[in-house]
């Protein structure tokens, strides 16, 4: 029971969370908040494994996000609806609802064969080099993507609300919100096991000592492969989701600036803690939806914001601590660590 | 039975010969030395062995498998482990962590086991766990396990470290001035585990030292070193008397005002 203490609860509130959306308790408003707020949480967690638990710098998460978001979104469209780029559906519109979760998995595993693309260089350099490297891919990514026509190039590409029209005439439930709870739910539960494996802590054990890390017996290439695409991936998992819930993506959309936003959380939250990453994805979004009101003065309030962080607190909220380090007790929900001493 | 045997090993930093024509065997359950004024290429020397460096010129065979060109983790999973001259713990890990993870290359596991938690998972990890238990406990680090690297003294550091590199269960354990630092009481204390672990743990210990009093304690065969190019080799009292040990150490016997003229 206390195994999957854990996973019960969260599964619990998203039920609670899905039904009041559809009794329309939760307005849509509200909804998309909550969207935005799993999405930004599955960005910010899977940086944290590469910025925080690996202790490189990337910052071209919203490349890798736009490669999961156009893969997805393309074969949605593609298999699921009529559009006027491909033509009839290629399957019955009906199935979407179970090949949804198929076609977001293959968004993430073709964002993270992108990431190869900062794996492969990071063998050879790191830090500052390797950060540029991230800006370049994800330049190279949006730019390729403008200048692809077919799929609108600069102009974007829609039709991803004809995909969730389809679900929801099979069962009208609030699709949407539904597979977020999900990605978010996995997500979380992924990088926390792999951090807390022995094998996963080979990813600390590198940004500690990466020279220490190979010649003690740690696979260090075979590590920064898996980071980075599990990173990569995971944000290519969360641009499928964030191309549905918008139902309209552009290139432009997926810029340093977006980057930037996943980059605040995660140093909000703090390096190398996952708790902190889901806090600060959490206030992050709130904040900026308060701050709307202001518009492009947000840009100026959010960096403001990083500079103080970094004055006043640079290890961000939670720094390399977890809830249940601040919290002990929380830890009775959680399953038992593996011989923790 | 030869455990490490070194071929005319030759390295080159730049036009720097740091390492020259080296030869080198080391037996089964033996104690070496290597020793020599600063500079002399001891530390390339380990830096080869683990294949941190790839050599230039000559052959380094383990357990008579050529280790050219492999990997440092690879040569590590072959059975040798090394220790730093300045200490390379990981330092936001614990005590117990590092020491478990320097299993890494044993696990037997990769990433889907661990996030699935498949039984072959749940049996490797539980295996590293009693490894690493059982190490802590024979070093006598038990008090420390919780503990991060960096909050410990100094002595307490090169012990974890010698742990880190135990648990790789070696077959060949490099030292890297292991007494670096450390006070006349923590001297004693590591003399007495080199010989320790030389005996419980059954391997072969090579270790680089400037401190005398270690070398000639503990060593049964020493190997003197000046420029890349070996300049005795014998035992500690034959060593201990060698003149050309004793020139490279204390330089030339003849004034120096003298030489200038």
């Amino acid at each position: 029971m206390r195994n999957y203490g854990s996973i019960l609860s969260y599964a619990t509130l998203c039920a609670l969370a899905v039904a009041a959306a559809k009794l329309g308790i939760l307005n849509a408003y509200i909804q998309l908040i909550l969207m935005y707020i799993g999405i930004n949480i599955i960005l910010s967690v899977s940086l944290n494994l590469v910025n925080g638990y690996m202790g490189e710098f990337s910052v071209g998460h919203a490349g890798f996000m736009a490669v999961g978001a156009y893969v997805t979104s393309i074969l949605n469209v593609w298999l699921f609806t009529e559009s006027p780029v491909f033509g009839p559906p290629l399957l019955s519109p009906f199935s979407a609802v179970f090949l949804f979760p198929a076609t977001l998995l293959a968004g993430g595993v073709a964002a993270a064969v992108v990431g190869l693309l900062v794996a492969v260089p990071s063998f050879k350099t790191r830090g500052d080099y390797l950060a540029i490297i991230t800006l370049a891919v994800n330049y190279i990514v949006k730019s390729s993507i403008e200048n692809i026509q077919p799929i609108g190039g600069a102009r974007g590409f829609m039709g991803m609300r004809n995909v969730i029209g389809s679900m929801q005439a099979v069962l009208n439930l609030p699709w949407n919100l539904i597979w977020v709870f999900i990605c978010v739910g996995a997500t979380v539960w992924i990088i926390q096991r792999l951090v807390n494996s022995t094998y996963g802590k080979g990813i600390i054990a590198l940004r500690d000592d990466e020279i220490a890390a190979e010649i003690m017996g740690v696979n260090t290439r075979r590590m920064k492969i898996v980071a980075f695409m599990l990173s990569s991936g995971l944000a290519g998992v969360a641009g499928g989701l964030f191309a549905h819930v918008l139902g309209y993506i552009n290139p432009g959309t997926f810029t340093i600036m977006k980057s930037t936003e996943v980059l605040v959380m995660v140093y909000l939250g703090g390096m190398g803690s996952l708790s902190g990453s889901v806090l600060s994805a959490i206030a992050l979004t709130i904040a900026l939806e308060v701050f709307r009101p202001l518009q492009l003065v947000k840009w100026v309030v959010l960096p403001l914001l990083l500079i103080l962080l970094m004055i006043f607190r640079p290890e961000g909220i939670m720094g390399h601590r977890e809830l249940t380090d601040v919290f002990p007790k929380l830890r009775s929900w959680l399953p038992p660590k593996e011989g923790r001493i | 039975m030869t455990l490490l045997e070194i071929e005319n090993l030759t390295h080159y930093f730049g036009g720097l010969k740091a390492v020259c024509n080296l030869n080198l065997r080391l037996d089964g359950s033996e104690l070496m030395g290597l020793i020599g004024p600063n500079g002399a290429g001891k530390t390339t020397v380990f830096n080869l062995m683990s294949g941190f460096y790839r050599p230039m010129e000559g052959e380094i065979r383990f357990l008579g498998r050529s280790i050219r060109g492999l990997r440092p983790h690879e040569v590590t999973t072959l059975g040798i482990a090394r220790t730093f001259q300045n200490i390379r713990l990981w330092n936001s890990l614990s005590v117990f962590e590092n020491i478990c993870i320097s299993q890494h290359c044993q696990l037997g596991y990769g990433f889907f086991h661990s996030v699935l938690r498949t039984p072959g998972f749940v049996r490797s990890e539980r295996r590293v766990k009693k490894r690493t238990e059982e190490l802590i406990d024979l070093l006598g680090l038990r008090h420390y396990a919780p503990e991060f690297p960096k909050n410990l003294p100094y002595g307490l550091q090169r012990r974890v470290e010698i742990g880190r590199a135990l648990a790789l269960r070696p077959k060949l354990l490099l030292l890297d001035e292991p007494a670096a630092g450390m006070n006349p009481g923590e001297v004693d204390e590591l003399i007495e585990t080199i010989r320790w672990i030389r005996d419980e743990f059954k391997l072969t210990i090579c270790l680089i030292e400037h401190h005398m009093r270690v070398v000639m304690n503990v060593c049964e065969r020493i190997k003197v070193l000046d420029f890349g190019e070996t300049i005795a080799e014998g035992r500690p009292d034959e060593i201990r008397l060698n003149p050309r040990v004793i020139e490279a150490y204390l330089g030339d016997e003849e004034p120096a005002d003298a030489r200038g003229n």
